[in-house]
Protein backbone atom coordinates (compact mmCIF):
# COMPACT_ATOMS: atom_id res chain seq x y z
CA UNK A 1 0.00 0.00 0.00
CA UNK A 2 1.01 3.33 -0.90
CA UNK A 3 1.91 6.41 1.72
CA UNK A 4 0.44 8.39 -0.72
CA UNK A 5 -1.94 7.65 -3.60
CA UNK A 6 -3.04 10.44 -6.13
CA UNK A 7 -5.50 9.46 -9.06
CA UNK A 8 -6.70 11.44 -11.67
CA UNK A 9 -7.00 14.34 -9.14
CA UNK A 10 -8.38 17.25 -11.12
CA UNK A 11 -9.10 20.77 -9.69
CA UNK A 12 -10.95 23.33 -11.31
CA UNK A 13 -11.58 26.76 -9.39
CA UNK A 14 -14.70 28.26 -10.46
CA UNK A 15 -14.87 31.59 -12.74
CA UNK A 16 -16.18 34.58 -11.04
CA UNK A 17 -17.18 35.97 -14.94
CA UNK A 18 -19.12 32.47 -15.69
CA UNK A 19 -16.82 31.03 -18.09
CA UNK A 20 -15.19 27.96 -17.84
CA UNK A 21 -12.99 28.24 -14.93
CA UNK A 22 -9.21 27.96 -14.09
CA UNK A 23 -8.23 24.52 -14.20
CA UNK A 24 -5.35 24.06 -11.09
CA UNK A 25 -4.72 20.12 -11.77
CA UNK A 26 -5.20 18.32 -14.96
CA UNK A 27 -5.42 14.38 -14.00
CA UNK A 28 -2.48 14.32 -11.84
CA UNK A 29 -1.78 10.59 -10.92
CA UNK A 30 1.19 9.24 -8.37
CA UNK A 31 1.78 7.34 -5.66
CA UNK A 32 4.68 7.69 -3.17
CA UNK A 33 5.86 4.57 -1.61
CA UNK A 34 6.14 4.07 2.23
CA UNK A 35 9.52 5.88 3.70
CA UNK A 36 10.38 7.46 0.33
CA UNK A 37 11.82 11.05 0.59
CA UNK A 38 9.74 12.95 -2.65
CA UNK A 39 9.86 16.09 -4.15
CA UNK A 40 7.27 18.01 -5.83
CA UNK A 41 8.67 20.17 -7.80
CA UNK A 42 7.48 23.19 -10.11
CA UNK A 43 7.25 27.37 -11.00
CA UNK A 44 5.05 29.00 -8.93
CA UNK A 45 1.26 28.58 -9.88
CA UNK A 46 2.07 25.15 -11.26
CA UNK A 47 -0.67 23.74 -8.98
CA UNK A 48 1.98 22.08 -6.02
CA UNK A 49 0.21 23.94 -2.55
CA UNK A 50 -3.34 23.08 -4.50
CA UNK A 51 -2.07 19.36 -4.56
CA UNK A 52 -1.21 19.47 -0.63
CA UNK A 53 -3.82 21.12 0.25
CA UNK A 54 -6.11 18.38 -1.56
CA UNK A 55 -3.88 15.65 0.41
CA UNK A 56 -4.56 17.35 3.62
CA UNK A 57 -7.97 18.35 3.22
CA UNK A 58 -8.00 22.26 2.99
CA UNK A 59 -9.28 22.07 -0.69
CA UNK A 60 -11.71 19.34 -2.10
CA UNK A 61 -10.90 18.21 -5.94
CA UNK A 62 -13.12 18.67 -8.35
CA UNK A 63 -12.77 14.55 -9.33
CA UNK A 64 -10.49 11.87 -8.76
CA UNK A 65 -9.24 10.56 -5.26
CA UNK A 66 -6.36 10.89 -2.70
CA UNK A 67 -5.86 8.21 -0.18
CA UNK A 68 -3.26 7.90 2.85
CA UNK A 69 -1.92 4.87 3.72
CA UNK A 70 -5.17 3.61 2.10
CA UNK A 71 -7.25 6.45 4.22
CA UNK A 72 -9.41 8.34 1.35
CA UNK A 73 -8.81 12.01 2.36
CA UNK A 74 -12.26 12.57 2.10
CA UNK A 75 -14.30 9.54 3.11
CA UNK A 76 -12.31 8.50 5.64
CA UNK A 77 -10.59 12.27 6.36
CA UNK A 78 -10.20 11.41 10.22
CA UNK A 79 -7.94 8.58 9.64
CA UNK A 80 -6.50 10.12 6.58
CA UNK A 81 -5.87 13.19 8.93
CA UNK A 82 -3.88 11.58 11.77
CA UNK A 83 -1.78 9.90 9.48
CA UNK A 84 -0.79 13.26 8.20
CA UNK A 85 1.59 15.98 9.23
CA UNK A 86 1.42 19.38 6.80
CA UNK A 87 3.72 22.11 7.59
CA UNK A 88 2.44 24.76 5.48
CA UNK A 89 3.46 27.49 3.37
CA UNK A 90 2.92 30.47 5.15
CA UNK A 91 4.66 31.49 8.68
CA UNK A 92 1.24 31.44 10.28
CA UNK A 93 1.14 30.83 14.27
CA UNK A 94 -1.92 31.88 17.44
CA UNK A 95 -0.88 35.01 18.88
CA UNK A 96 -2.61 33.75 22.31
CA UNK A 97 -0.16 31.07 22.99
CA UNK A 98 3.55 30.48 23.87
CA UNK A 99 5.35 27.67 22.25
CA UNK A 100 4.46 25.02 24.47
CA UNK A 101 1.05 25.43 24.94
CA UNK A 102 0.70 25.57 20.93
CA UNK A 103 2.24 22.07 20.81
CA UNK A 104 -0.16 21.04 23.76
CA UNK A 105 -2.79 22.19 21.86
CA UNK A 106 -2.02 20.60 18.87
CA UNK A 107 -1.32 17.59 20.37
CA UNK A 108 -4.85 17.29 21.87
CA UNK A 109 -6.07 18.34 18.81
CA UNK A 110 -5.57 14.60 17.75
CA UNK A 111 -6.13 13.29 20.93
CA UNK A 112 -2.85 12.42 22.10
CA UNK A 113 -2.00 12.82 26.26
CA UNK A 114 0.51 12.65 28.21
CA UNK A 115 2.78 13.74 25.03
CA UNK A 116 4.94 15.76 26.94
CA UNK A 117 8.33 13.66 26.81
CA UNK A 118 7.61 13.84 22.71
CA UNK A 119 6.68 17.89 22.69
CA UNK A 120 10.38 17.92 24.94
CA UNK A 121 12.03 16.08 22.11
CA UNK A 122 10.76 18.08 19.67
CA UNK A 123 11.82 21.53 21.27
CA UNK A 124 15.20 20.06 21.75
CA UNK A 125 15.62 18.67 18.34
CA UNK A 126 14.52 22.25 16.53
CA UNK A 127 16.31 24.35 18.96
CA UNK A 128 13.40 25.58 20.36
CA UNK A 129 14.08 24.35 23.91
CA UNK A 130 14.70 27.83 25.23
CA UNK A 131 11.56 29.73 23.92
CA UNK A 132 9.17 26.57 25.18
CA UNK A 133 7.13 29.64 27.36
CA UNK A 134 8.27 32.53 24.80
CA UNK A 135 4.91 34.01 23.25
CA UNK A 136 4.57 33.03 19.10
CA UNK A 137 4.48 36.80 18.48
CA UNK A 138 7.57 37.24 20.22
CA UNK A 139 9.90 34.63 18.23
CA UNK A 140 11.76 35.43 14.72
CA UNK A 141 10.40 34.29 11.29
CA UNK A 142 12.81 31.36 11.83
CA UNK A 143 11.56 30.55 15.03
CA UNK A 144 8.09 30.56 13.92
CA UNK A 145 9.34 28.01 10.86
CA UNK A 146 10.59 25.52 13.27
CA UNK A 147 7.46 25.91 15.88
CA UNK A 148 5.46 24.74 12.18
CA UNK A 149 7.57 22.14 12.09
CA UNK A 150 7.12 20.94 15.62
CA UNK A 151 3.45 21.28 15.05
CA UNK A 152 3.00 19.43 12.31
CA UNK A 153 4.92 16.38 13.88
CA UNK A 154 3.45 16.53 17.48
CA UNK A 155 1.15 13.46 16.62
CA UNK A 156 4.04 11.79 15.12
CA UNK A 157 2.77 11.01 11.76
CA UNK A 158 3.82 8.13 9.83
CA UNK A 159 3.35 10.42 6.30
CA UNK A 160 5.03 14.27 6.75
CA UNK A 161 4.44 16.73 4.24
CA UNK A 162 6.29 20.17 3.61
CA UNK A 163 5.29 22.72 1.37
CA UNK A 164 8.46 25.37 0.86
CA UNK A 165 9.55 24.63 4.32
CA UNK A 166 12.69 26.73 4.05
CA UNK A 167 11.45 29.73 2.20
CA UNK A 168 12.69 32.76 3.51
CA UNK A 169 14.70 31.18 6.16
CA UNK A 170 18.37 31.30 7.07
CA UNK A 171 21.04 28.63 6.43
CA UNK A 172 21.72 27.54 10.04
CA UNK A 173 17.58 26.67 10.22
CA UNK A 174 17.69 24.62 6.81
CA UNK A 175 20.45 22.66 7.59
CA UNK A 176 18.93 21.88 11.33
CA UNK A 177 15.25 21.38 9.89
CA UNK A 178 17.01 18.90 7.09
CA UNK A 179 18.79 16.99 9.35
CA UNK A 180 16.10 16.47 11.69
CA UNK A 181 13.76 15.31 8.57
CA UNK A 182 16.39 13.02 7.22
CA UNK A 183 16.59 11.02 10.57
CA UNK A 184 12.85 10.64 10.59
CA UNK A 185 13.16 9.56 7.12
CA UNK A 186 15.69 7.18 7.85
CA UNK A 187 12.98 6.12 11.07
CA UNK A 188 10.52 5.33 8.23
CA UNK A 189 8.46 8.05 8.12
CA UNK A 190 7.76 9.28 4.31
CA UNK A 191 8.06 12.75 3.45
CA UNK A 192 6.85 14.75 0.87
CA UNK A 193 8.15 18.11 -0.02
CA UNK A 194 7.50 20.85 -2.19
CA UNK A 195 10.74 23.38 -2.30
CA UNK A 196 11.99 26.07 -4.58
CA UNK A 197 15.51 24.98 -3.54
CA UNK A 198 16.73 22.54 -6.06
CA UNK A 199 19.69 21.82 -4.69
CA UNK A 200 17.51 20.73 -0.86
CA UNK A 201 15.84 18.10 -3.83
CA UNK A 202 18.40 16.92 -5.67
CA UNK A 203 20.52 16.13 -1.83
CA UNK A 204 17.38 15.37 -0.03
CA UNK A 205 14.51 13.23 -2.55
CA UNK A 206 15.15 9.60 -3.73
CA UNK A 207 12.30 10.46 -6.35
CA UNK A 208 11.06 13.56 -7.92
CA UNK A 209 7.89 14.74 -9.77
CA UNK A 210 7.50 17.89 -11.75
CA UNK A 211 4.36 19.66 -12.29
CA UNK A 212 3.76 22.38 -14.90
CA UNK A 213 0.46 24.09 -15.37
CA UNK A 214 -1.20 21.34 -13.53
CA UNK A 215 -0.05 18.43 -15.06
CA UNK A 216 2.84 16.16 -14.02
CA UNK A 217 5.67 16.28 -17.19
CA UNK A 218 8.26 14.36 -15.28
CA UNK A 219 8.23 11.71 -12.33
CA UNK A 220 11.08 9.17 -11.92
CA UNK A 221 14.24 8.70 -9.55
CA UNK A 222 16.44 11.81 -8.84
CA UNK A 223 19.86 9.91 -10.33
CA UNK A 224 17.92 9.14 -13.55
CA UNK A 225 16.64 12.65 -13.86
CA UNK A 226 20.37 14.03 -13.18
CA UNK A 227 20.97 11.16 -15.86
CA UNK A 228 18.73 11.94 -18.86
CA UNK A 229 19.50 15.62 -18.66
CA UNK A 230 22.58 16.96 -20.27
CA UNK A 231 25.25 15.69 -19.04
CA UNK A 232 27.37 19.06 -18.90
CA UNK A 233 26.55 22.81 -19.05
CA UNK A 234 29.04 25.14 -20.15
CA UNK A 235 29.25 28.25 -18.33
CA UNK A 236 31.06 31.57 -18.95
CA UNK A 237 30.87 35.56 -18.86
CA UNK A 238 30.19 37.04 -21.58
CA UNK A 239 30.51 41.42 -22.15
CA UNK A 240 27.57 41.84 -24.70
CA UNK A 241 24.00 40.58 -25.95
CA UNK A 242 23.95 36.76 -27.48
CA UNK A 243 23.17 35.68 -30.52
CA UNK A 244 19.48 34.89 -30.76
CA UNK A 245 19.97 31.30 -31.72
CA UNK A 246 21.70 31.24 -28.61
CA UNK A 247 20.17 33.03 -25.98
CA UNK A 248 17.20 31.02 -26.28
CA UNK A 249 18.81 28.23 -25.15
CA UNK A 250 20.55 29.34 -22.65
CA UNK A 251 20.14 30.30 -19.14
CA UNK A 252 21.32 34.34 -18.81
CA UNK A 253 21.78 35.71 -15.00
CA UNK A 254 23.57 38.88 -15.72
CA UNK A 255 27.04 38.63 -17.84
CA UNK A 256 26.64 34.75 -16.44
CA UNK A 257 25.47 32.49 -19.46
CA UNK A 258 24.71 28.72 -18.72
CA UNK A 259 24.49 26.17 -21.95
CA UNK A 260 23.22 23.08 -21.92
CA UNK A 261 26.20 20.79 -23.87
CA UNK A 262 25.87 17.42 -24.88
CA UNK A 263 29.81 16.81 -25.91
CA UNK A 264 32.76 18.70 -26.85
CA UNK A 265 31.60 19.85 -30.56
CA UNK A 266 28.44 21.41 -29.15
CA UNK A 267 30.63 23.30 -26.79
CA UNK A 268 33.01 24.20 -29.70
CA UNK A 269 30.06 25.26 -31.91
CA UNK A 270 28.95 27.44 -29.00
CA UNK A 271 31.80 29.10 -28.22
CA UNK A 272 32.56 29.91 -31.93
CA UNK A 273 28.91 31.32 -32.42
CA UNK A 274 29.67 33.51 -29.66
CA UNK A 275 33.43 34.52 -31.21
CA UNK A 276 31.63 35.02 -34.60
CA UNK A 277 28.85 37.23 -32.78
CA UNK A 278 32.30 39.73 -31.96
CA UNK A 279 31.60 38.98 -28.19
CA UNK A 280 34.71 38.50 -25.26
CA UNK A 281 33.93 35.23 -23.65
CA UNK A 282 35.77 35.08 -19.75
CA UNK A 283 35.75 32.45 -17.33
CA UNK A 284 34.94 30.10 -19.13
CA UNK A 285 34.01 26.60 -17.04
CA UNK A 286 32.17 23.39 -18.10
CA UNK A 287 30.37 21.58 -15.14
CA UNK A 288 27.47 18.72 -14.28
CA UNK A 289 24.56 19.54 -14.63
CA UNK A 290 22.55 19.35 -11.77
CA UNK A 291 18.51 19.36 -10.86
CA UNK A 292 18.30 23.23 -11.90
CA UNK A 293 19.37 22.10 -15.38
CA UNK A 294 17.18 18.96 -15.28
CA UNK A 295 14.35 21.73 -14.08
CA UNK A 296 14.87 23.96 -16.72
CA UNK A 297 14.91 21.42 -19.15
CA UNK A 298 11.58 19.74 -18.47
CA UNK A 299 9.80 22.49 -18.60
CA UNK A 300 11.37 24.25 -21.85
CA UNK A 301 10.31 20.81 -23.10
CA UNK A 302 7.16 20.71 -21.36
CA UNK A 303 4.58 19.91 -24.38
CA UNK A 304 6.08 17.06 -25.43
CA UNK A 305 7.45 15.73 -22.11
CA UNK A 306 3.55 15.64 -21.27
CA UNK A 307 2.85 13.52 -24.64
CA UNK A 308 6.07 11.12 -23.15
CA UNK A 309 4.28 11.15 -19.49
CA UNK A 310 0.87 10.84 -20.77
CA UNK A 311 1.68 7.64 -22.70
CA UNK A 312 3.68 6.20 -19.70
CA UNK A 313 1.20 6.91 -17.25
CA UNK A 314 -1.39 5.08 -19.28
CA UNK A 315 1.12 2.04 -19.46
CA UNK A 316 1.70 2.41 -15.62
CA UNK A 317 5.92 2.66 -16.21
CA UNK A 318 7.90 4.95 -14.19
CA UNK A 319 8.63 8.06 -16.41
CA UNK A 320 11.82 9.05 -17.30
CA UNK A 321 12.16 12.39 -18.72
CA UNK B 1 15.29 10.26 18.87
CA UNK B 2 12.32 7.79 20.03
CA UNK B 3 9.69 8.67 16.44
CA UNK B 4 8.24 5.99 15.33
CA UNK B 5 6.13 5.94 12.52
CA UNK B 6 2.80 4.79 13.43
CA UNK B 7 -0.37 6.58 14.49
CA UNK B 8 -0.47 7.01 17.93
CA UNK B 9 -3.24 6.30 20.02
CA UNK B 10 -6.16 8.95 20.28
CA UNK B 11 -9.22 8.85 22.56
CA UNK B 12 -12.30 10.14 20.03
CA UNK B 13 -13.52 12.64 22.47
CA UNK B 14 -10.01 14.63 24.04
CA UNK B 15 -10.08 16.02 20.91
CA UNK B 16 -13.14 18.69 21.32
CA UNK B 17 -12.28 19.26 24.59
CA UNK B 18 -8.53 20.22 23.50
CA UNK B 19 -10.42 22.80 21.09
CA UNK B 20 -12.77 24.04 24.23
CA UNK B 21 -9.79 24.32 26.37
CA UNK B 22 -8.22 26.14 24.02
CA UNK B 23 -10.99 28.45 23.06
CA UNK B 24 -11.78 29.29 26.57
CA UNK B 25 -7.98 29.47 27.44
CA UNK B 26 -8.06 32.20 24.29
CA UNK B 27 -10.61 34.49 25.61
CA UNK B 28 -9.30 34.14 29.15
CA UNK B 29 -5.65 35.60 28.08
CA UNK B 30 -7.69 38.82 27.60
CA UNK B 31 -9.96 38.70 30.54
CA UNK B 32 -9.76 42.47 30.92
CA UNK B 33 -10.75 42.62 27.43
CA UNK B 34 -13.57 39.71 27.56
CA UNK B 35 -15.17 39.79 30.65
CA UNK B 36 -13.97 42.42 32.43
CA UNK B 37 -14.61 45.08 30.04
CA UNK B 38 -18.38 43.85 29.63
CA UNK B 39 -19.04 43.59 33.18
CA UNK B 40 -17.92 47.59 33.39
CA UNK B 41 -20.69 48.67 30.62
CA UNK B 42 -23.15 46.74 32.27
CA UNK B 43 -22.95 48.70 35.13
CA UNK B 44 -22.24 51.44 34.19
CA UNK B 45 -25.57 51.04 31.82
CA UNK B 46 -27.29 50.85 35.40
CA UNK B 47 -25.92 53.37 36.94
CA UNK B 48 -27.33 56.17 34.20
CA UNK B 49 -31.03 54.29 33.24
CA UNK B 50 -31.40 53.54 36.85
CA UNK B 51 -30.53 57.17 38.19
CA UNK B 52 -32.72 58.72 35.34
CA UNK B 53 -35.57 55.99 35.87
CA UNK B 54 -36.04 55.09 39.22
CA UNK B 55 -38.94 56.24 40.82
CA UNK B 56 -40.48 57.17 37.60
CA UNK B 57 -40.50 53.99 36.01
CA UNK B 58 -42.30 50.75 37.92
CA UNK B 59 -42.49 47.61 36.19
CA UNK B 60 -45.67 44.93 36.58
CA UNK B 61 -46.98 47.52 39.13
CA UNK B 62 -44.87 46.28 42.15
CA UNK B 63 -41.00 45.84 40.96
CA UNK B 64 -38.68 48.76 41.21
CA UNK B 65 -36.93 49.70 37.73
CA UNK B 66 -33.77 49.02 38.52
CA UNK B 67 -34.76 45.78 40.00
CA UNK B 68 -36.04 44.81 36.59
CA UNK B 69 -32.66 46.11 34.63
CA UNK B 70 -30.78 43.96 36.69
CA UNK B 71 -31.87 40.54 34.97
CA UNK B 72 -32.48 41.66 31.42
CA UNK B 73 -28.57 43.35 31.59
CA UNK B 74 -27.16 40.03 32.87
CA UNK B 75 -29.24 38.46 29.68
CA UNK B 76 -28.42 40.90 27.51
CA UNK B 77 -24.63 40.57 28.32
CA UNK B 78 -24.70 36.65 28.39
CA UNK B 79 -26.30 37.00 24.69
CA UNK B 80 -23.17 39.62 23.32
CA UNK B 81 -20.73 37.80 24.79
CA UNK B 82 -21.66 34.38 23.80
CA UNK B 83 -21.45 36.03 20.41
CA UNK B 84 -18.32 37.69 20.03
CA UNK B 85 -16.68 34.94 21.28
CA UNK B 86 -17.30 32.24 18.90
CA UNK B 87 -17.81 34.88 15.97
CA UNK B 88 -14.20 36.35 16.97
CA UNK B 89 -12.50 33.55 17.41
CA UNK B 90 -13.26 32.59 13.64
CA UNK B 91 -13.17 35.57 12.04
CA UNK B 92 -9.70 36.16 13.81
CA UNK B 93 -8.27 32.97 12.71
CA UNK B 94 -9.31 32.97 9.51
CA UNK B 95 -7.55 36.27 8.81
CA UNK B 96 -4.42 35.45 10.85
CA UNK B 97 -4.34 32.19 8.96
CA UNK B 98 -4.03 30.14 11.98
CA UNK B 99 -7.20 28.39 11.64
CA UNK B 100 -5.44 25.95 9.39
CA UNK B 101 -4.02 24.60 13.04
CA UNK B 102 -7.62 23.12 13.49
CA UNK B 103 -8.35 22.26 9.66
CA UNK B 104 -5.42 19.84 9.61
CA UNK B 105 -7.05 17.75 12.31
CA UNK B 106 -8.99 15.13 12.64
CA UNK B 107 -12.00 17.11 14.41
CA UNK B 108 -15.25 16.22 12.67
CA UNK B 109 -17.69 18.93 12.49
CA UNK B 110 -19.64 17.87 15.62
CA UNK B 111 -16.03 19.13 17.60
CA UNK B 112 -15.87 22.21 16.39
CA UNK B 113 -19.27 22.71 16.72
CA UNK B 114 -19.10 21.63 20.48
CA UNK B 115 -16.02 23.36 21.04
CA UNK B 116 -16.97 26.83 19.84
CA UNK B 117 -20.69 26.69 21.12
CA UNK B 118 -19.50 25.23 24.24
CA UNK B 119 -16.75 28.11 24.81
CA UNK B 120 -19.13 30.92 23.75
CA UNK B 121 -21.71 29.56 26.99
CA UNK B 122 -18.58 29.59 29.13
CA UNK B 123 -17.92 33.07 28.43
CA UNK B 124 -21.53 34.44 28.17
CA UNK B 125 -22.42 32.61 31.57
CA UNK B 126 -19.20 33.81 33.14
CA UNK B 127 -19.86 37.39 32.12
CA UNK B 128 -23.41 37.10 33.16
CA UNK B 129 -22.34 36.00 36.85
CA UNK B 130 -19.95 39.04 36.94
CA UNK B 131 -22.91 41.54 35.72
CA UNK B 132 -25.00 39.95 37.93
CA UNK B 133 -21.94 39.88 40.70
CA UNK B 134 -21.28 43.65 40.12
CA UNK B 135 -25.31 45.13 40.01
CA UNK B 136 -26.97 42.81 42.18
CA UNK B 137 -25.40 45.37 44.83
CA UNK B 138 -27.50 48.50 43.37
CA UNK B 139 -31.19 46.65 44.72
CA UNK B 140 -32.11 44.02 46.10
CA UNK B 141 -33.00 41.21 43.68
CA UNK B 142 -35.52 37.91 44.40
CA UNK B 143 -34.95 34.41 42.66
CA UNK B 144 -38.48 32.86 42.19
CA UNK B 145 -37.69 30.26 40.32
CA UNK B 146 -33.80 29.27 39.28
CA UNK B 147 -34.19 26.64 36.61
CA UNK B 148 -35.44 29.08 34.65
CA UNK B 149 -32.61 31.49 35.12
CA UNK B 150 -30.32 28.24 34.16
CA UNK B 151 -32.34 26.80 31.54
CA UNK B 152 -32.48 30.31 29.51
CA UNK B 153 -29.10 31.51 30.20
CA UNK B 154 -27.48 28.37 28.69
CA UNK B 155 -30.15 27.98 25.85
CA UNK B 156 -29.82 31.89 25.06
CA UNK B 157 -25.72 31.76 25.25
CA UNK B 158 -25.85 28.05 22.96
CA UNK B 159 -27.93 30.43 20.59
CA UNK B 160 -25.83 33.45 19.98
CA UNK B 161 -22.91 31.17 20.31
CA UNK B 162 -24.30 29.09 17.17
CA UNK B 163 -25.07 32.40 15.16
CA UNK B 164 -21.39 33.44 16.03
CA UNK B 165 -20.13 30.39 14.36
CA UNK B 166 -22.64 31.29 11.29
CA UNK B 167 -21.14 35.03 11.39
CA UNK B 168 -17.39 33.86 11.67
CA UNK B 169 -17.78 31.80 8.95
CA UNK B 170 -20.01 34.33 6.58
CA UNK B 171 -17.85 37.35 7.59
CA UNK B 172 -14.27 37.58 5.42
CA UNK B 173 -13.48 40.73 7.30
CA UNK B 174 -13.47 42.71 10.10
CA UNK B 175 -16.34 45.08 9.11
CA UNK B 176 -18.34 42.37 7.75
CA UNK B 177 -18.49 40.77 11.10
CA UNK B 178 -18.99 44.74 12.52
CA UNK B 179 -21.74 45.18 10.38
CA UNK B 180 -23.47 41.99 11.28
CA UNK B 181 -22.72 42.71 15.07
CA UNK B 182 -24.31 46.51 15.00
CA UNK B 183 -26.90 45.85 12.20
CA UNK B 184 -28.51 42.88 13.44
CA UNK B 185 -27.36 41.47 16.81
CA UNK B 186 -27.10 45.04 18.68
CA UNK B 187 -30.89 46.23 17.48
CA UNK B 188 -31.86 42.72 18.17
CA UNK B 189 -30.85 42.64 21.75
CA UNK B 190 -32.03 46.40 22.61
CA UNK B 191 -35.08 45.88 21.32
CA UNK B 192 -35.91 42.82 23.23
CA UNK B 193 -37.23 44.57 26.92
CA UNK B 194 -33.93 45.01 28.48
CA UNK B 195 -34.68 48.21 29.14
CA UNK B 196 -38.55 48.07 29.67
CA UNK B 197 -41.56 45.92 29.43
CA UNK B 198 -43.16 45.20 26.08
CA UNK B 199 -46.45 45.87 27.85
CA UNK B 200 -45.08 49.42 27.72
CA UNK B 201 -45.36 49.60 23.92
CA UNK B 202 -47.90 50.85 21.71
CA UNK B 203 -49.88 47.35 20.39
CA UNK B 204 -48.05 47.67 16.86
CA UNK B 205 -43.92 47.32 18.70
CA UNK B 206 -45.66 44.90 20.93
CA UNK B 207 -46.38 42.75 17.64
CA UNK B 208 -43.02 43.86 16.23
CA UNK B 209 -41.34 42.45 19.68
CA UNK B 210 -42.75 39.06 19.35
CA UNK B 211 -41.36 38.29 16.18
CA UNK B 212 -37.67 38.91 18.08
CA UNK B 213 -36.75 35.82 19.32
CA UNK B 214 -34.13 37.96 21.53
CA UNK B 215 -37.21 38.63 23.78
CA UNK B 216 -38.24 35.13 25.01
CA UNK B 217 -34.87 34.44 26.36
CA UNK B 218 -35.11 37.70 28.33
CA UNK B 219 -38.74 37.37 29.21
CA UNK B 220 -37.94 34.46 30.35
CA UNK B 221 -34.96 34.80 31.94
CA UNK B 222 -36.30 37.74 33.96
CA UNK B 223 -39.42 35.21 35.32
CA UNK B 224 -36.60 33.27 37.12
CA UNK B 225 -36.30 36.39 39.10
CA UNK B 226 -39.45 37.85 39.80
CA UNK B 227 -41.88 35.12 38.62
CA UNK B 228 -43.91 37.32 36.66
CA UNK B 229 -43.07 38.15 32.89
CA UNK B 230 -44.67 39.25 29.26
CA UNK B 231 -45.47 36.21 28.04
CA UNK B 232 -45.46 32.05 29.84
CA UNK B 233 -42.15 31.19 30.06
CA UNK B 234 -42.97 27.74 28.48
CA UNK B 235 -44.27 29.77 24.87
CA UNK B 236 -40.32 31.37 25.47
CA UNK B 237 -38.85 28.12 26.17
CA UNK B 238 -40.79 26.42 22.96
CA UNK B 239 -39.64 29.25 20.86
CA UNK B 240 -36.01 29.93 22.25
CA UNK B 241 -35.50 25.98 21.76
CA UNK B 242 -36.87 25.97 18.44
CA UNK B 243 -34.87 28.70 17.54
CA UNK B 244 -31.73 26.86 18.67
CA UNK B 245 -32.40 24.13 16.62
CA UNK B 246 -32.55 26.29 13.55
CA UNK B 247 -29.62 27.99 13.66
CA UNK B 248 -27.31 24.91 15.43
CA UNK B 249 -28.38 23.12 12.10
CA UNK B 250 -27.36 25.65 10.12
CA UNK B 251 -24.24 25.93 12.10
CA UNK B 252 -23.39 22.82 11.81
CA UNK B 253 -24.16 22.14 8.42
CA UNK B 254 -22.15 25.01 7.81
CA UNK B 255 -19.40 23.31 9.40
CA UNK B 256 -19.50 19.93 7.75
CA UNK B 257 -19.58 21.40 4.43
CA UNK B 258 -16.77 23.87 5.25
CA UNK B 259 -18.46 26.69 4.18
CA UNK B 260 -15.49 29.64 3.00
CA UNK B 261 -12.77 27.23 5.11
CA UNK B 262 -12.15 24.11 2.84
CA UNK B 263 -12.03 25.07 -0.56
Amino acid sequence: MPAISFQSVTKTYPSTRGGSGLRALNEVSFDIAEGEFFGLLGPNGAGKTTLISILAGLTRATSGRVTVQGCDVQADYAQARRRLGVVPQELVFDPFFNVREALRIQSGYFGVKNNGPWIDELLESLGLADKASSNMRQLSGGMKRRVLVAQALVHKPPVIVLDEPTAGVDVELRQTLWQFIAKLNKQGHTVLLTTHYLEEAEALCSRIAMLKQGRIVALDDTSALLKAASSNVLRFKVDGELPPALAAAARITGRIVQLPAHGALEIEQYLASVREAGLTVEDVEIRKADLEDVFLEVMAAEHSHAAIVAAKQSSGARLPV
Amino acid sequence: MSSQPTVMVTGAMSGWQTLLYKEVLRFWKVGFQTVAAPVLTAVLYLLIFGHVLEGNVKVYDTIQYTAFLVPGLVMMSVLQNAFANSSSSLIQSKIMGSLVFVLLTPLSHWSWFLAYVGSSVVRGLLVGMGVLAATAWFTTLSVVAPQWIIVFAVLGAALLGSLGVIAGLWAEKFDQMAAFQNFVIMPMTFLSGVFYSIHSLPPFWQTVSHLNPFFYMIDGFRYGFFGVSDVSPWISLGIVGIALLVVAGIAVNLLRIGYKIRG
